[in-house]
């Protein structure tokens, strides 16, 4: 793909014709992209990434074990910054609440880190985004236990969670080796819908599953939207992956994300299918939540969120590897040679 | 200068009429009972009945209490249904309408009894209490729980109670039947509490046997309540002084 991205630009050289217009967007931004590679900050990215998943599973296991109100003041808990006895649904909702404290200050280093080291403004800007975001995160998480769990404030908590998570992801991904000094193999996309609009329509599908599945979760709202919308998601990630792995699959940076999301789909699928059964069929009467129950819960919502952060890693890596290529700047070159 | 002080005293003497002691409205508001009226015990009358459960009752779940060691050893099970011989407990019984009677409020007759949590149970599992009247909460375990009543018609809160602390005191302003009242640290906590304008109500014992005592005489919808079964209603008339029957049946879901 790259040698026919460089044959297209070599024959548009011939007839003396610049190169089109979405292709020196896409080096303009590109060149935007570079600064040395910083080992300590990528790894500290990383790190902060492992943490912002484990809240996301701390927070799955506070609303699969009905603790969402153990403690029932924020941003104290039973009146006190002093720990509590970890028993019970307490040791649930405060180990929610001690990750998501880590995780704050983890996300304050890092945007320290990213204004100190890094040269990208727009790498800067997502660090402070990524910052505010985790602010807004504890907030909600606050609101909803001050009024008991509204299922639209729990879904919004879960939604601005998962979100944080992709920046997180984003950041470490941003701050790779290989994303500073690769060598961008860049192919060409005439295809519509084109990869990046697949890769955000994944994105965008992501979100309302997860809008639907939270809002569920949350008693907002019936099983049925959820269960049916899974449908669409897996064809349209399906069809993602299929579009990457047909057409660029020599792009390392955009299989392997592609072959990581379609094996995620089935286990998601799977997952989904036994949450099914242990919530809705074999514990709606459940006297206390299920072991079984909790954990698949459990390990749906976090599948949930590596999937998500998985499209937005395939998006910015289509972004970055596939320039999708106007129609505008083939007009002209048409009129030259005519 | 006399006139003065006289008019300044009168005017002190207004304003700590109108501000230190409570009306005598408000009097009555903080407290129910004051205002209401006592049945005629002359020609007050009673219904007596049996809740029965037709078909095979689910069998009671243990509950693991494993998540708190505090909780004790005593097996816990569940109490969404508990029949003994056919008869069914925890079944709430109430008058739902009332025709006839002469207009109320009238005086509470049974004594509501504190909501007690115990081995990581609330006893009893279901209550009845007349509006504005205090229902006590009494914390007898060695570990924190929470008072989380979820109502519709009236807002939510959510308490937690240090082992053997004070006990908490509250008051339930609007009817509603069937509230559930869980502890969030313990999720397999869980009780029903019933807020009633009437003070004619009743919970089934284990025998699926209530008593409503102390009616005027007239004509009543009784309503009989359970968690999992719903509601069956029941009109029945008594005269002066009568005895009545009201038994109840659910069948098996």
């Amino acid at each position: 793909m790259t040698e026919i991205t460089g044959l297209s630009d070599k024959i548009l050289g011939w007839f003396g014709t610049p190169e089109p217009a979405s292709l020196q967007r896409s080096k303009l931004l590109r060149s935007s992209l570079t600064t040395p590679y910083n080992k300590g900050h990528h790894y500290y990215a990383l790190f902060t990434a492992y943490a912002t998943f484990l809240v996301i599973i701390a927070g799955a296991l506070v609303t699969s074990n009905e603790a969402g109100l153990a403690v029932p003041d924020w941003p104290t808990s039973f009146h006190t910054f002093r720990m509590p006895r970890m028993v019970g649904g307490v040791l649930y909702e405060h180990g929610h609440r001690m990750i998501a404290g880590f995780t704050i200050l983890l996300t304050l280093g890092i945007t320290i880190y990213t204004l100190l080291v890094d040269r990208r403004g727009w790498m800067k800007k997502l660090a402070i985004a990524g910052f505010l975001t985790i602010i807004v995160q504890a907030i909600l998480g606050g609101i909803t236990v001050l009024n008991f769990l509204p299922p639209a404030v729990s879904t919004a908590h879960a939604l601005v969670g998962q979100t944080f998570f992709c920046i997180a992801v984003a950041i470490a991904l941003l701050t790779g080796r290989k994303y500073a000094g690769e060598v961008e193999k860049t192919a060409v996309d005439r295809r519509k819908p084109s990869l990046i609009g697949l890769t955000l329509l994944s994105v965008l599908v992501l979100y309302v599953q997860l809008a639907l599945g939270g809002m569920f979760r949350h008693k907002g709202m019936s099983w049925e939207p959820h269960v049916f919308n899974a449908i669409v998601v897996a064809i349209v990630l399906t069809w993602t992956s299929i579009r990457v792995l047909s057409y660029y699959s020599q792009v390392e940076a955009l299989r392997r994300p592609a072959v990581t999301m379609l094996g995620l789909v089935m286990v998601q699928l799977c997952l989904g299918f036994i949450s099914f059964l242990t919530k809705v069929v074999w514990g709606k009467d459940a006297v206390q939540p299920m072991p079984m129950m909790v954990w698949s819960t459990v390990a749906h919502v976090a599948v949930g969120a590596l999937l998500l952060a998985t499209a937005v890693v395939l998006a910015i890596q289509a972004w970055r590897h596939v320039p999708v290529l106007s129609e505008e700047p083939v007009h002209s070159t048409k009129a030259v040679i005519a | 200068m006399r006139t003065t002080i006289v008019l300044l005293a009168a005017l002190l003497l207004c304003f700590s009429a109108c501000t230190s002691k409570p009306s005598s409205n408000q009097e009555q508001a903080a407290n129910p009972s004051q205002q209401a009226k006592a049945v005629d015990p002359e020609t007050a009358a009673n219904i007596t009945g049996v809740v029965s459960f037709q078909g095979t009752p689910p069998k009671p779940r243990k509950i693991d209490m494993g998540q708190d060691p505090a909780c004790g050893t005593q097996p816990n099970y569940d109490e969404s249904y508990v029949v003994k011989e056919g008869k069914l407990a925890n079944v709430f019984v109430y008058v739902k309408a009332a025709e006839n009677i002469p207009a109320g409020p009238f005086v509470a007759v049974n004594v509501t009894r504190p909501i007690e949590q115990q081995g990581c149970r609330y006893h009893p599992h279901v209550l009845g209490v007349m509006t504005g009247h205090e229902v006590t909460i009494i914390n007898a375990d060695d570990t924190t729980h929470n008072i989380h009543p979820m109502p519709t018609e009236s807002k939510q809160w959510n308490e937690s109670q240090l082992p053997k602390a004070e006990p908490i005191v509250k008051k339930f302003d609007k009817p509603e039947i069937m509230i559930p009242i869980k502890c969030n640290q313990h999720p397999w906590m869980k009780m029903y509490l019933n807020v009633v304008d009437t003070p004619w109500f009743a919970v089934t014992d284990e025998n699926g046997k209530f008593e409503l005592k102390g009616l005027p005489p007239g004509d009543y919808t009784l309503a009989a309540v359970h968690e999992k079964l719903g509601e069956q209603t029941m009109k029945i008339s008594v005269g002066p002084k009568d005895s009545k029957t009201a038994d109840f049946t659910f069948k098996a879901q």
